[in-house]
């Protein structure tokens, strides 16, 4: 780690942000065809900040997460462009390099903990061992703390739970433990993919609260992957919506559910019901289905889907928007223009959320 | 939209209750599942999943029982639809007692009585098409229709919004939101009066779960269908049902119509629980006043005492851990169990303003 003596100009060259990704492509060839999972990707986070990356399943948001901790193997996946985590290319380095960042300097919350966790091992010789790979320690030491981290995350009698078997453990408390063995290591970046969907509102309330308060701690990089809008809304700073592989929209959070400018991300938000606004008679779905990684289609990967396609003379069916920036960093990768989007806002979506 | 008429009733003498009329009522249901040891398989204690249920369901309405994971939402819904057999209690469909009617005579009911599962995935015989899975049900039931299975089969597709071409099809060629379609048209198939939906569009994603959602309801609207939805996600429950029933540990807590629960939640457990709801809404961040209930749900092979919410109650007093708070009706159309409730009429309330209420 140089970052201290680096000058603007390698800033720039290594990554201006903590986290900077650029470009990422990660395309798996199969027998069908070119598996284009994510299709050019780039955005920045820094220390302390949350960033929330949303979509439905099969938008390529977990593969971006396993890209930047470097758990696709060299194998299966075809990765390119630049991920910068604190200067250093994590697309360039060897997997053996990558591996020793794993767990000191970025960590991950799995979403199903009962297979994230190896069942044969007790919870914490699971923490314990990754302890021991990051920290010249004892074992005895090793032990305290994942006694002190249980403790951290709330797990009551935890000199007692940390001899017990993932399967003793509910749901919630797993998912408090696997927190537990991510944060071990203080890492400064930390990647919880869909951290609640598997958990009940009470315990999500939980976990997300003990998130914040950790990241306040730890000063740690987070990026939050769900589907779940309600979750991003109550942690994230900037909000990346992604679609077909690619990211459609983003913005700080309040540009994102405040002044939406995708009709996906319109979609997104009439399609679900809000318990914090009068009941509408009817929910406002986006037609059609998720498109095919394989075969995505041409122009707009949205085109089929979206009600404002026509406005647009053709240009939806040929020719890929860019994602480019309407002001004040608030970006979006569509063709209608910014008084079409303003008009169908104001008269079509904002009234019927 | 039009499916073939069948013949429906499938109890002769039964007269079909009216819309609004009372479909199916439960009273005091309970269905404990022994936990059996040792080399004589002597039983040493039972799981409580469902501990002494009573209400009821009028034609035409949504009911939906809500509650955390392991609370007995599914086991109720299994009882319901009698995959499982209770172990007291009475269940009454269209005045019948079906509590504890053998396998036999259980079959002719099925045809009223039918469940859309949680899973897409795994509810569907993968070696089976389209057409055989939801031609299934005609064949058993020996169901004749008027112009083949086939076309019966490919109007139920379209009803559910796929195109007939389907029937071919096997279910892997689907994606999960199609896959729930398929699932509802094998439901509907009969012609049933009371559907159990068990967690129907949670595994779907948000934009197919609303398409889901709407095809349920105009599904209910044609056809006057009764649901009993069970679910978790409170938004969604909010929008679908008519009246709510919050379960908790095996017990109905609360059980209101929709308006009522929602703005005035009783219970402190259903306060607590429409607090947590995560709401997509920026200017609520950082400020909302949370409950946040401590701990998990208790293992219900010992659930605590008297009031089961007792241990992680934030009004809890000696009264709740030594006497059992009975459901009792509060307002009208509108019960709850505690000894504590909030939101009383006339009452003042205690507890910082809840979700439902915050505008």
């Amino acid at each position: 780690m140089t970052e201290n003596q680096d000058s603007v100009v390698q800033r720039v060259q290594r990554g201006e942000a903590f986290l900077d990704v650029r470009d990422l492509r990660v395309h798996f060839p199969t027998d069908d065809g070119l598996v284009k999972s994510v299709d050019g990707i780039s955005f920045q986070l820094e220390r302390g900040k949350t960033l929330g990356i949303v979509g439905e399943s099969g938008s390529g948001k977990s593969v971006t997460s396993m890209a930047i901790m470097g758990l696709h193997g060299r194998g299966g996946a075809r990765i390119t462009g630049e991920i910068f985590l604190d200067g250093q290319d994590l697309v360039a380095s060897t997997p053996e390099e990558v591996r020793l960042l794993r767990g000191k300097r970025m960590a991950m919350i799995f979403q199903d903990p009962l297979s994230a966790m190896h069942p044969f091992y007790t919870v914490g010789a699971q923490i314990v061992e990754a302890y021991r790979v990051h920290n010249q320690v004892t074992k005895k030491v090793a032990r305290k703390h994942a006694i002190d981290m249980l403790d951290r995350v709330g797990i009551p009698q935890p000199d007692k739970r940390v001899d017990a078997y993932p399967h003793q453990f509910s749901g919630g408390m797993r998912q408090r433990a696997m927190i537990a063995m991510a944060l071990s290591c203080d890492p400064d970046l930390l990647i919880a993919d869909e951290p609640t969907t598997a958990l009940d509102v009470t315990v999500q309330a939980q976990i997300l609260d003990l998130i914040r308060d950790l990241q306040r701690e730890f000063n740690s990089a987070v990026i939050i992957i769900t589907h779940d809008l309600g979750v991003v809304a109550e942690l994230a700073d900037d909000i990346q919506v992604m679609y077909g592989g690619r990211a459609i929209e983003y913005g700080t959070a309040e540009d994102i559910f405040d002044s939406p400018q995708h009709p996906y991300t319109w979609g997104l938000l009439g399609s679900m019901p809000r318990i914090d606004r009068e009941r509408t008679e009817r929910l406002i779905p986006i037609k059609g289905t998720p498109p095919s990684l394989i075969n995505i289609p041409q122009g707009c990967a949205f085109n089929p889907r979206c009600n404002y396609a026509h406005l647009n003379g053709g240009a939806s069916e040929t020719d890929r928007p860019e994602l480019l920036d309407i002001g004040s960093g608030h970006k979006v990768a569509c063709h209608l223009s910014p008084q079409q989007r303003q008009h169908a806002w104001e008269t079509d979506i904002k009234p019927k959320l | 939209m039009s499916i073939e008429e069948i013949d429906s009733t499938a109890v002769p003498g039964v007269v079909p209750p009216a819309l609004g009329e009372e479909l199916l009522s439960v009273e005091g249901l309970v269905k404990h599942f022994p936990i059996r040891k040792g080399l004589l398989q002597r039983q040493s204690g039972a799981v409580q999943a469902v501990d002494g249920l009573t209400f009821n369901v009028t034609r035409g309405e949504t009911l939906s029982l809500v509650g955390e994971s392991g609370c007995g939402k599914t086991t109720t819904g299994r009882l319901l639809t009698r995959l499982l057999e209770p172990t007291a209690g009475k269940i009454v469909f269209e005045g019948r007692d079906i509590s504890h009617l053998s396998e036999g005579k259980m079959r002719p009911l099925r045809r009223d009585v039918q469940m859309i599962f949680q899973d897409p995935y795994g509810s569907l015989n993968p070696r089976h098409t389209v057409g055989k899975i939801i031609g299934a049900p005609y064949k058993l039931q020996n169901v004749k229709t008027e112009h083949g299975v086939k076309r019966a089969v490919q109007e139920l597709l379209e009803l559910v919004g796929l195109s007939p071409e389907h029937y071919n099809r096997y279910p892997h060629e689907f994606s999960g939101g199609q896959r729930q379609r398929i699932g509802i048209a094998r439901t509907l198939a009969l012609r049933p009066k009371l559907i159990v939906a068990d967690e129907p569009v949670s595994a779907l994603d948000v934009s197919i779960q609303a398409q889901v959602v709407n095809l349920l309801e105009d599904l209910q609207k044609e056809f006057d269908l009764t649901y009993v939805m069970i679910a978790h996600d409170l938004s969604v429950v909010r929008h679908v049902s008519d009246r709510v029933a919050v379960m908790y540990l095996g017990k109905i807590v609360e059980i209101a119509d929709r308006v009522s629960l929602y703005e005035k939640p009783m219970h402190p457990y259903t306060v607590a629980l429409l607090s947590a709801v995560p709401v997509p809404d920026t200017k609520r961040k950082g400020n909302v006043k949370r409950i946040r209930l401590e701990g998990d749900v208790p293992s219900p092979i010992n659930p605590p005492p008297a009031c089961r919410f007792h241990t992680r109650c934030w009004k809890a007093q000696d009264i709740c851990k030594t006497t059992e708070p009975p459901l009792l009706q509060l307002a009208p159309g509108h019960q709850a169990a505690c000894h504590f409730p909030e939101n009383q009429p006339g009452g003042e309330s205690t507890i910082p303003v809840s979700t439902a209420q915050a505008k």
